[in-house]
Formats: C-alpha cells, sequence, structure tokens
C-alpha cells in the first residue's frame, strides 16, 4: 500500500483499482481544508503527482466594496479578511491611510497597537497550532490552545468589545483608550503563557510520530520561496531570515527587542518550530511594551473627513500569516480610488503545489495546515 | 430438582446461560465504554464531556443507542447489497464468537478450549473480513482505500502481537485459556513480570489490530472521512462501532490473561489469612477499592454545584457501597462463588484498566502516517517481537538446564531484546523521512 | 529613496510663530512645479485641519498645535536606479515619481518583461511582492498594471507601472517571477487585461464561466442583476 519511493517505478504498473492515475477532489468541505478550498489531486497510487487549488469560494468583493465607502468606512470590512488575526488587517490598513494622509498616529497608540498586534499574533498561531495538529491527529493541543486564545480575546473584548472582528484601529490611532487593568491583564497573560507553550511543546516537538509526520514534509527550498513570493513564517522556515518588523519597522517595533527565528529545511516541521519561536518572541515584545506605555494622545489631529491629496501607497505589515500589504490609490475624494490588499495566504499558497508534489496524500492535509491560510485573505 | 443441577445439563445450560448474559450485556457495556472514554477525552482536553443527557451524561449511551436504531437505513446506490448487508454482521459476529473461550473467572466461561487462544485470534482475524467486504460493497474510493489499508494494517499487527504472545505462552505452557491462568498462579507470578516487553509488543499489536489512535489512519475524519465505514450509517454503523468496542475487549481480555493473571488477584499464590479465620488478608482488597472509589463520591458529593448532581454522586457513592459490601459478603461465601465473584472484578479492573491505556494513548499521540505504520509494524515490532521470543526461549531453556531462577533469566533475557529494540528505533528514525521526489 | 515608514517626514517641526500661514500660503505655488503624474489633477483641498490662524506671537511652541506638515504629493524622482533604468531602456521608461516616499516607475507595457527581467536580474530585485492593476476608465490606456517589486540585498521596493489598453495584451511575468501566475489570473479575472505567455490564464476567484470584469468601474453589477432576474425569474427586480 505504500507508493513507490523509486521514481522510476511510478511510471510502471497500474494501481490497485485499475488506473493510472486518480484524480482526488478534496472538496471545498472538508474537515482540514481550513475554509472553502478545493484541492483536486492527481494521485498515483498514495503519490500526489500534480495539484490544483481552486480558490474563490469566499470571494466577497472587498476591493470592490472598498471604492464605494469612505476611509473609515471601509475599515471594519478588512477584519473580515483573515478573521483569525482581525487585528493586524486593521493596523496594516490604518497605517497604509495614515501614510497616505501624510501622517502618523502618536506615540501612545503606536505601542498599544504593538501589544494588540503581537496578542493577535500569539492568538493567530495558537488557532494554526491547534487545527494543523489535529489535522495531523493529535487531538489534545486544540483545546489548550484554544483556552489561551480565549484569554486573549477576553482582552481584546474588554478593549473594543469585540473578540473576533475587532476593528481595534481608527485610522490617525485609536478610538479607546486602554482600559483599567489593561497591562494587568497582558502582564498575567503573558507571565502564564511561558509555561503554556512549554506545554505544547511537551506534547509535541520531541513526539517520535509529530516528527516522523512533519520532518521532511512540504519542503521549500529559500530559492523557491522568494521566486513564489512567499512571506512570513513559512519564508523563515526556509532559511531566509526576514521580518518586515526589522527590516522596515512600523508601528512601535523599532523599540523593542526580539529576535526573528529562523529554520533551514523549509520542511513542516521547521515551519511548526518558527512559529512557537515566534509566539515566545510576541511574549516577549508585549512585555517590554506593556512596561512603559507612554503618556499621550491617542489620535492624530486630522478631522473627521478624511481626504487625502491624490496619489497612492503601499504599506504593508508583517502579519501572523505574513506580508500583508495594503495599496490605495487616491483621487483626492473621500472614497479610495483603488484598494488592494497583498494577501499573504493568496500568494503563499501557491507554493502549495510546489510543496505537495512527490509527497504522500497523507500529507496534503498536513501541508495545507502548515502553510496557515485563511481563506477569507485568500479570496476576499 | 436435583437432576436438574446434574453435571451433565449444568453443561449444557451454563455455557448458553453465559453466552446470553454476554450477548446481552456486551452492547450496553460497549456503550458504556464509549462514555468512558468521552469522559476521558473530555478530563484531558479540560472540559467536561457528555453533561446534559442524564446526570454526568450517564444516559448518553442510552440515548445514542435509540438514535442509531431510530435512524433511516440509507444503502448507496451502486453498493452489492448482500455485501453491504453482510459485512458489518461478519464483523460483529466474530467479536461477539471470540468471547466464548475468554475466562472471565475460573467457571465463568462458556468454553474452555483447549486451544482457547488459537481460537479468540483465528477468530478475530475473520473480523478482518467484515472490513474488507465493507469497504468494496460501499462502492466508494474513499471506503475501498480506507477498507484496504485497515486490512493492511490489521494483518501485519496480528502478526507482531500474535509473536508477542507466544513468548508469554512459553511460559505458560498450554493454549488454553484457563489452563495459562492458572499456570501463573502456580508460578506465583503474572507473566508480565518475565516477559514485559512481550506485553509491550502486544500492546501496540493491539492498538493497530483495533484501529485505534495512533494507528487510526483507515478511520480518520481528516484524511479519508470515515473509511469503510463512510457509507454505513445508523444501526449497520453501530454493528461495526460495537464489533470495534467488543474487539477492544477482547484483546484487553488476552492481555489480561496472558500478561496480567487474568481473573488471579495480586499475589494470589501467597496465602496470609486472618488470624483465626479462612479469610485472606488480600481478597480484602476488592471491597476496600471500592470503599475507596464510595468515599470518593460522597466527598465530591457536597462539591458539585447543582443539586440534582449533589444527589446522584451521592448514589453513586452508594451504589459502590452496595458493591463494596457485595464483595466483602462473598468472603463469607463458599470458596466457589467467591473465586467467582472476586475472579469476576479482577478481570474487569485489570480489562479496564488496559482499555484505560488505550484511551489514554488515543488524546496523547497523533496519528501516524501509512507508510510509517506499516514500517513500524515490519521493521520494528517483528524483528523485535522474535528477539523476545528467542530470548525468552533461551531464558527457558537455560532454568532447565542449569536450574536457578527463571525471574534473572527474563531479566538477562529482556535486557537483550531492549538493547535490539533500542538499535532497530535508531535505525527506524534514520529511515522513515520519505525524500520527496521534486516532480518538476 | 526607499520605502521606508520610520523615516519622518522632514516637515514635522512646529513651525514658528507666525508660520501658521505659510504651509497655507505655500501650497498653491507648488502644484505648478511638480510633474503630473497619470493621476487626476491633485485636488485644491487642504487635507488636514488649520491650527486656528492667530496671529499672536504667544507662545507657538506650546506644543498645542499640531506639528504642520506639507500635505504629501508625488514629486520627481531620478535617483540611481532611475537613470539606470533610462540608460538602458530609454523611451521605454516614462515618469518616474516619488509619492508618499515611495518610488514609481512608468514604463511601456511592451517592454515589462525585458525590463522586469533586468530588475531581477541586475538590480536584484528578487521578489514580487504584488502585481495588480487600476482602472482609470476616461483614459485612452485605461489600465495601470502595477509591480510591486523588493530587493533583499538593498532592503529597497519599487513599483513599476504600465499602462495597457482594454484589449492590448500585457507580456506576462511568470517565468521571472513564478508568483505572478495567480496574480495575474487574478488581474485578469477582475479586469480583463490578458496577460501573454501566461501559463494557464484562467478565472481564479470568479466562477470559471461569469461574464464581465468585476472590478473595472464601469461594471454595472445592478444592471447585471436585474438583467438576470428578469431572464431567469421573470420579474423585475426590486433593487
Amino acid at each position: 500500500m505504500t507508493g513507490p519511493r523509486i521514481p522510476e517505478l511510478s511510471n510502471v504498473s497500474t494501481t490497485v483499482l485499475g488506473a493510472d492515475e486518480i484524480i482526488l477532489n478534496m472538496g471545498p468541505q472538508h474537515p482540514s481544508t481550513h475554509g472553502v478550498l478545493r484541492v483536486k489531486l492527481k494521485l498515483d497510487g498514495e503519490r500526489v503527482v500534480d495539484s490544483e487549488c481552486i480558490i474563490g469560494y469566499l470571494h466577497r468583493g472587498v476591493e470592490k466594496i472598498a471604492e464605494h465607502r469612505s476611509y473609515q468606512q471601509f475599515a471594519p470590512y478588512v477584519d473580515r479578511m483573515d478573521y483569525v488575526a482581525a487585528v493586524s488587517n486593521g493596523l496594516g490598513y490604518c497605517e497604509a491611510a495614515e501614510k497616505l494622509l501624510g501622517t502618523e498616529a502618536p506615540i501612545r497608540a503606536r505601542v498599544v497597537r504593538t501589544i494588540l498586534t503581537e496578542l493577535q499574533r500569539i492568538a493567530s498561531h495558537l488557532l494554526w497550532l491547534g487545527t494543523h495538529a489535529l489535522d495531523i491527529g493529535a487531538l489534545t493541543p486544540v483545546f489548550y490552545c484554544f483556552r489561551e486564545r480565549e484569554e486573549i480575546l477576553k482582552i481584546f473584548e474588554k478593549y473594543c468589545g469585540a473578540r473576533l472582528t475587532t476593528h481595534a484601529f481608527r485610522i490617525g490611532g485609536l478610538q479607546y483608550e486602554t482600559y483599567d487593568g489593561f497591562e494587568q491583564d497582558v502582564k498575567r497573560f503573558c507571565d502564564d503563557f511561558a509555561r503554556r507553550i512549554d506545554e505544547y511543546e511537551t506534547l509535541l516537538t520531541e513526539n517520535r510520530i509529530w516528527v516522523g509526520r512533519t520532518k521532511g514534509v512540504g519542503i521549500l527550498s529559500a530559492a523557491d520561496a522568494i521566486a513564489l513570493g512567499v512571506t512570513g513564517p513559512v519564508l523563515r522556515a526556509s532559511g531566509v531570515k526576514w521580518d518586515l518588523r526589522k527590516a522596515m519597522p512600523y508601528a512601535a517595533y523599532d523599540q523593542y527587542k526580539f529576535e526573528i527565528p529562523t529554520r533551514e529545511t523549509g520542511d513542516t516541521y521547521d515551519r511548526y518550530v518558527v512559529r512557537m519561536e515566534e509566539m515566545r518572541q510576541s511574549r516577549l515584545i508585549c512585555l517590554q511594551a506593556i512596561e512603559n506605555i507612554p503618556a499621550g494622545p491617542i489620535m492624530a489631529r486630522i478631522g473627521k473627513v478624511l481626504k487625502p491629496p491624490p496619489g497612492e501607497v503601499y504599506h504593508s505589515i508583517e502579519a501572523p500569516k505574513g506580508e500583508l500589504g495594503y495599496y490605495i490609490v487616491s483621487d483626492g475624494t473621500t472614497q479610495p480610488y483603488r484598494v488592494r490588499v497583498r494577501p499573504p495566504s493568496f500568494i503563499n499558497l501557491q507554493a502549495f503545489d510546489k510543496m505537495a508534489r512527490g509527497s504522500l496524500v497523507a500529507d496534503v492535509v498536513a501541508i495545507i495546515g502548515t502553510i496557515d491560510i485563511v481563506l477569507g485573505e485568500v479570496d476576499r | 430438582m436435583s437432576h436438574l443441577l446434574s453435571p451433565s445439563i449444568m453443561q449444557l445450560v451454563l455455557p448458553v446461560l453465559y453466552a446470553v448474559v454476554i450477548v446481552a450485556v456486551l452492547p450496553l457495556l460497549a456503550g458504556y465504554i464509549v462514555l468512558v472514554e468521552r469522559k476521558v477525552m473530555a478530563d484531558m482536553q479540560a472540559r467536561l464531556g457528555p453533561m446534559r443527557v442524564g446526570p454526568h451524561g450517564l444516559l448518553q449511551p442510552i440515548a445514542d443507542a435509540v438514535k442509531l436504531l431510530l435512524k433511516e437505513d440509507i444503502i448507496p446506490d451502486k453498493a452489492d447489497r448482500l455485501l453491504f448487508w453482510l459485512a458489518p454482521l461478519v464483523s460483529v459476529t466474530m467479536a461477539l464468537l471470540a468471547y466464548a473461550a475468554l475466562p472471565i473467572g475460573p467457571a465463568f466461561q462458556i468454553a474452555d478450549l483447549n486451544i482457547g487462544l488459537l481460537f479468540i485470534l483465528a477468530v478475530s482475524s475473520l473480523g478482518i473480513y467484515g472490513i474488507v467486504l465493507g469497504g468494496w460493497a460501499s462502492n466508494s474510493h474513499y471506503s475501498l482505500l480506507g477498507a484496504l489499508r485497515s486490512a493492511a494494517q490489521l494483518v501485519s499487527y496480528e502478526t507482531a502481537a500474535g509473536l508477542g504472545l507466544i513468548s508469554a505462552l512459553l511460559l505458560a505452557g498450554s493454549l488454553s485459556m484457563k489452563d495459562i491462568v492458572l499456570a501463573q498462579y502456580d508460578q506465583g507470578i503474572w507473566f508480565i513480570f518475565y516477559v514485559p516487553i512481550g506485553f509491550f509488543i502486544y500492546m501496540v499489536g493491539s492498538i493497530a489490530e483495533t484501529n485505534r489512535a495512533p494507528f487510526d489512519l483507515p478511520e480518520a475524519e481528516s484524511e479519508l472521512v470515515a473509511g469503510y465505514m463512510t457509507e454505513y450509517s445508523g444501526f449497520r454503523w453501530s454493528l461495526y462501532f460495537l464489533a470495534e468496542y467488543a474487539n477492544m475487549i477482547i484483546v484487553a481480555g488476552i492481555a489480561t490473561t496472558l500478561f496480567l493473571g487474568g481473573w488471579l488477584r495480586p499475589f494470589a499464590s501467597s496465602h496470609t489469612a486472618l488470624p483465626g479465620t479462612s479469610i485472606e488478608l488480600l481478597d480484602a482488597l476488592p471491597s476496600l477499592l471500592v470503599l475507596g472509589v464510595a468515599l470518593y463520591c460522597f466527598y465530591l458529593a457536597p462539591k458539585q454545584p447543582v443539586k440534582i448532581q449533589k444527589l446522584v454522586m451521592a448514589m453513586a457513592g452508594g451504589l459502590c457501597l452496595i458493591i463494596a459490601g457485595a464483595l466483602a459478603g462473598a468472603l463469607l461465601a463458599p470458596p466457589a462463588v467467591l473465586q467467582g465473584i472476586h475472579g469476576a472484578f479482577w478481570f474487569l479492573a485489570k480489562v479496564f484498566a488496559y482499555i484505560y491505556f488505550f484511551l489514554w494513548f488515543r488524546f496523547t499521540f497523533p496519528r501516524y502516517r501509512f507508510d510509517q505504520l506499516m514500517r513500524l509494524g515490519w521493521r520494528f515490532l517483528i524483528p523485535l517481537a522474535l528477539v523476545n521470543l528467542i530470548a525468552t526461549a533461551t531464558a527457558l531453556l537455560a532454568t532447565r538446564e542449569w536450574g536457578g531462577s527463571l525471574f534473572l533469566y527474563t531479566i538477562l533475557a529482556d535486557a537483550v531484546t531492549l538493547a535490539v529494540a533500542m538499535f532497530l528505533a535508531k535505525n527506524d528514525e534514520v529511515d522513515s523521512i520519505v525524500p520527496v521526489a521534486d516532480g518538476e | 529613496m526607499a520605502n521606508d515608514p520610520s523615516e519622518k517626514d522632514p516637515v514635522s517641526k512646529p513651525p514658528a510663530s507666525g508660520a501658521e500661514e505659510k504651509p497655507v500660503a505655500q501650497k498653491p505655488a507648488e502644484p505648478s512645479q511638480t510633474a503630473s503624474s497619470a493621476d487626476a489633477p491633485k485636488s485644491a483641498d487642504v487635507p488636514a485641519p488649520k491650527p486656528p490662524a492667530t496671529t499672536t506671537p504667544a507662545a507657538p511652541k506650546a506644543a498645542a498645535p499640531p506639528p504642520k506638515e506639507a500635505p504629501p504629493k508625488p514629486l520627481p524622482l531620478d535617483n540611481e536606479l532611475v537613470q539606470k533604468l533610462k540608460a538602458r531602456f530609454g523611451d521605454a521608461i516614462g515618469e518616474t515619481t516619488l509619492d508618499r516616499k515611495q518610488a514609481i516607475v512608468t514604463i511601456g507595457a511592451e517592454q515589462l518583461r525585458e525590463i522586469s527581467r533586468y530588475c531581477r536580474d541586475e538590480e536584484k530585485f528578487d521578489m514580487l511582492v504584488d502585481l495588480t492593476a487600476v482602472d482609470w476608465p476616461k483614459r485612452e490606456k485605461r489600465f495601470d498594471v502595477i509591480l510591486i517589486l523588493y530587493s533583499f540585498a538593498k532592503n529597497e521596493r519599487v513599483r513599476l507601472k504600465a499602462h495597457a489598453g482594454e484589449t492590448e495584451p500585457v507580456p506576462s511575468v511568470c517565468e521571472i517571477w513564478p508568483a505572478a501566475n495567480w496574480l495575474e489570473r487574478e488581474c485578469y479575472d477582475m479586469f480583463g487585461i490578458v496577460f501573454e505567455g501566461h501559463p494557464g490564464l484562467k478565472r481564479i476567484l470568479m466562477p470559471d464561466e461569469w461574464q464581465g470584469y468585476p472590478l473595472r468601474k464601469d461594471y454595472d453589477i445592478l444592471k447585471q442583476d436585474t438583467d438576470w432576474v428578469r431572464e431567469n425569474l421573470g420579474i423585475e427586480s426590486a433593487q
């Protein structure tokens, strides 16, 4: 039943079912495709010979909508793209709009934005870890991850009233001051969290079965990754030490010390290690940030009606999934002329074919999980 | 009346009675094992599990059974109707048939075959037909793939498990299940202490045989929906399900009989009696254990948040008290009755402990990929089982030739086997990475 | 001249007393100096609210008025990269602007592939960050095909902008950056821009048989909807 490991044999015989190749459709409804993703696999026995991702099931025309809303009105829409990490979407959009306007949020707003975005990064990685482990068969980590994620969502709820699609930031800064007890809540979470990551690592990192399921699976070389435009933890696991928070710092990231975890091989295990380490680093950033949130205004003085002068801007941030970019073209009116979202999941998903070729069917599920896609962002 | 109780009539009636009891109790037992599994799973996952249907979810299995019985019977259009109907029957029949030779107590056995172990293993293997037929009859890609994988996995791990069993069998000297337990009584030690590695091999093999995690790729939801069971719904599915859990109990029963002393209590051969009576001290263990459980229930009862839960916890405690009383009362009964009741208690306790490990592994480990699974079976477990077999045989021979303690010889044998195991595991690690062929 | 968001805008110091008038006064003079980009003429609106125009010299540095920054506008760009491109490709390079401190190079669509190859190989822009389009229906060549490139070595971004007409095919850059595969499919899907040389140009987000190109400005979804309802349901849509 194992697929032939010697390449030339795969040309030889027919499979058990009497056909040369099967086309297996992992349809839009499938427990492991993380949303409505359709993957067509051409199989030779158990080996994937070719694959095609069919997307668009969640396309909602966000970019078209943007052309008919004012800048502030469009801000809640961006949360719905990568709905797992809504705060980062908001950060990217608000900063892009601020650049378009030629302003910058005040320092207090930037620091609070940093804290919330890093908490959101931890939450996004936790969800990724839980679902990825579940796909591979570890039934327990998902519950632990969601228990931690719950703490973060509670902080978000106390801050801006929403857990998932937060609309936490506004163009020019923040709408809400941090609530009483914000620093304590974040500190308590961060103090507790180091032990929790250790808990997940105990269950998974050294586990023979986990290592066997993830090492050597879905390898993406650095050259391929760069050529395919892949960014985020996938790129870092392939060996390219690059993070927008260090390369082109935004918000308040230039004030904090943190590492960029990188690995060499670019297989699923490396991506797992990179994301685990990123969670730890995010925790460190939060701890540094809450030590000293500067006082001051939380909103820049930009007025209620935003009419950026004509022009265009491209601004991107390091979202949990990769480089999330906003390309906004303004024609001088209150509504943007064009908003283009550079979705990291969409571009990372292109690399799926490269990673999946030659692997076994059981690995396809692991590979989809390890790219960490959110269909809301892939399809917009 | 005495002619009714004459041995010849008893020989006919008792097995039938036992069979009826087992067939009647088994579905209920399997259902409650599912509930235990869900509660244990929930506990390991920091949540509560079924709580609504009945206090603490105790009526959940009943609700599930009723639901399954009332479900619409869907047969896929192009499915082979005869085989579709037959397949779950084959599985369940074979699973239930294996109970014929399982010794739950010294007298509680439907048939004391002199090839009892062989019979059970053979009949369990026939259960694989049920899986393959089910996958074929469903006329679906997914099901067939799942069924074939399942069959391949079962056959491979059956071999390994069987070889693991033989090492204990050598020590017992007989295939009759009853004699195996009696051999452990005679030698005064459970065979797990002689061949722990054999036990380990059997345990791994039995997990794979029952399609449990980490070897449950054929039924994993995220892979192939439910494998060979995909197209089955309602009562037919519950038959497969019953077969799976019945199989679990069977393999637990085999492990208990061979390695854990069957119905024997710990230290069965030492008979320290209470002064002045013929009641043995260690025989008080069952009632003490159950008493402990009862006290724990009473301790937890006031802590429950809701009144009905307090009540139910207290009632559970009361039930345990009654059972403890019954077990204690048995101490005063004639030895046959005592052995029967306490034997059943110990057997069931060991079976449940073994099954608890099954549950524990399911929620701790990720799933093996199919090729890794097969590699583990053929390149690690079977060679290890062979080495274990030879080592144990050597130890036995040494005892016979040179005298001395079998225990010491088996320690040596186990050390050698352990060394081989580590060597094989090291090898396996290196090979298990499948090189990804570059498709371009 | 990279896209460096951490670099502070040069005009960010609070103005000296009486200088509140200056930025306002400066504005009308500037528009005549800037090279016009292909966009619509800039509006004369003041984007940021002015602090109260008071001529009192009383402590203007009291930090109460926000720092007055000149509103951002595109400026002509002539840096090393632009010079090399102009030297190599001459006429194919149109105007080059620096908008919000980001470099934009307008090029002719026919030379897109060669310029891209040059950028990747010689100038080390090894990553294609994004490939998209903007629709300016009133222009003759209505589409702006935008490529955003990034160089790891130089930590620099550049934006290539190619004008393309409605029926004009644009050379595909898939063989230069494989990342362009889906990005070009999306452009085709949303705008109808045909990329020549693409290995499999078909719709990606919309269903395969969809008519129309959604992100075009004249994509009348209301009309499509009422037509569909009329055809298929036989009633007048109430939209």
